[in-house]
């Protein structure tokens, strides 16, 4: 009786298709991704519900790390002349006497934390190198401090457009440091502010969460 | 699963003894181990990217005012005033502050049970509802927001929370009780300077209870 050969097909298959996918949607992910900008200070932020999402131009930053140190930075990707303008005043306002060299490193300067009297030592050293300095923090108390003077700085610079007010507190810090940095805005006429936060869900139970679900995912 | 070409498997004897061949070798390479060192970083950038999105809170302060007219009347009755101290720690008394032989409505709490105490002062609130013709104007409002319960929009109007949170409390602690005021949709709350008196009582409270 003949038997029925089955003819004995290769499990070999062509993985180059898929290899040449994979590296796409890599090197997909790592063009979109925008690393974490570099910080003077680590800060671990609060978590809070709200799902805002962050802007990243024409803002202003304050920051407080953990030992209530006060950070001033300004994001103005689109226009950085903007940022010559703050420094500009601050000199003038001032009378710092700040080189033109050093007026021009203040665009490069990730974050200000120093004391008037020390800012023309900081814009010295070059921006790459201001990581490894020990900054004060400028000073702020309850009448808004040193703070004030920047924020009024940048508000002119940034006159005319929307300019947004984060506010990025590590959760160790103390409130009085952070009453201070809502006094120096309120004396600007400023109150309306946006707080830094990690995610969180909303929990269980409650009428956030009733709410966030009933009217399911258009909420988001 | 690709795998090695075995190479010239039947490149046998076939010109004779003496005559060598030589050995031809695959061109083919396994991929396996790239696509997995590719997938594996595609999941690593998946997951850095998403988790790292900070989001941000929204915060509107008042404009500090000293004139009676633009400042706001609340009833003392629908008042929670939440006070904030050292080691996480939450004391918290409705209406006015009383501390004498007559009664004592100073209370502690924890940040796991501030909510409830939120909740059940809110409810509170809203049963001592009373009906007024002014609330239509909420009421539309809502409504024009699409809240599917704007019939009940107007029933908190009189709920206040005052948040004061004193010099030991930290960032967290003040983040955590705005967004505990999200959670529970307290529409009017308000940030103030602690006083002196409510300062001294904390402080007493927390050295006969040990928390540094």
């Amino acid at each position: 009786m003949p038997s029925v050969k089955i003819p004995r097909k290769s499990t070999d298959f062509d993985m180059t298709p898929f290899v040449d996918v994979a590296f796409l949607i890599l090197s997909f992910f790592m063009l979109a991704t925008k690393f974490k900008p570099q910080e003077p200070v680590e800060i671990t932020t609060p978590n809070s519900v709200s799902s805002d999402i962050l802007p990243e131009n024409d803002a202003l930053m304050v920051t407080i790390d953990k030992d209530n140190r006060v950070f001033f930075s300004a994001f103005a990707e689109k226009e950085p002349s903007r940022l010559d303008d703050i420094i500009n005043s601050i000199n003038t306002s001032k009378g710092l006497n700040l080189t033109p060299a050093e007026l021009q490193n203040f665009r490069k300067t990730v974050a200000v934390g120093v004391p008037f009297s020390q800012l023309k030592s900081l814009l010295d050293v070059p921006a790459d190198q201001q990581i490894n300095l020990k900054q004060a923090g400028i000073p702020v108390d309850t009448t808004g401090g040193e703070l004030t003077y920047w924020i009024q700085a940048a508000k002119s610079a940034f006159a005319g457009r929307p300019l947004k007010y984060l506010i990025k507190g590590d959760g160790q810090s103390k409130y009085p440091s952070f009453d201070a940095v809502l006094t120096a805005l309120k004396k600007n006429d400023q109150f309306k502010f946006n707080l830094i936060t990690a995610p969180e869900d909303a929990p269980k139970g409650t009428e956030l969460y009733d709410a966030r679900h009933a009217s399911g995912a258009k909420a988001k | 699963m690709a795998s090695i070409d075995t190479g010239g498997g039947d490149s046998g004897h076939k010109k004779g003894p003496g005559v060598k061949k030589a050995k031809r070798l695959s061109t083919r390479v396994d991929m396996t181990p790239m696509c997995d060192l590719g997938f594996l970083l595609i999941t690593f950038f998946i997951f850095t990217t998403t988790m790292q999105t900070p989001t941000t809170m929204d915060l509107n302060m008042p404009k500090d005012t000293d004139k009676k007219e633009e400042q706001n009347e609340v009833k003392q009755s629908s008042v929670l005033t939440i006070m904030l101290g050292k080691g996480d720690q939450v004391y918290y008394y409705e209406g006015q502050l009383k501390v004498d032989a007559t009664g004592n409505n100073f209370q502690q709490g924890t940040f796991k049970g501030i909510r409830d105490v939120i909740i059940n002062k809110k409810k509170e609130v809203m049963s001592r509802y009373v009906a007024d013709p002014k609330d239509e104007e909420i009421k539309q409002k809502a409504k024009e927001k699409g809240d599917p319960n704007w019939e009940k929009a107007a029933l908190d109007k009189d709920f206040v929370v005052i948040i004061k949170p004193d010099p030991d409390a930290t960032y967290k602690n003040t983040v955590d009780i705005l967004d505990e005021m999200t959670i529970n949709n307290v529409k009017r709350f308000a940030m103030v300077k602690i006083t002196d008196d409510e300062y001294a009582l904390i402080k007493k409270t927390e050295e006969s209870n040990g928390i540094k």
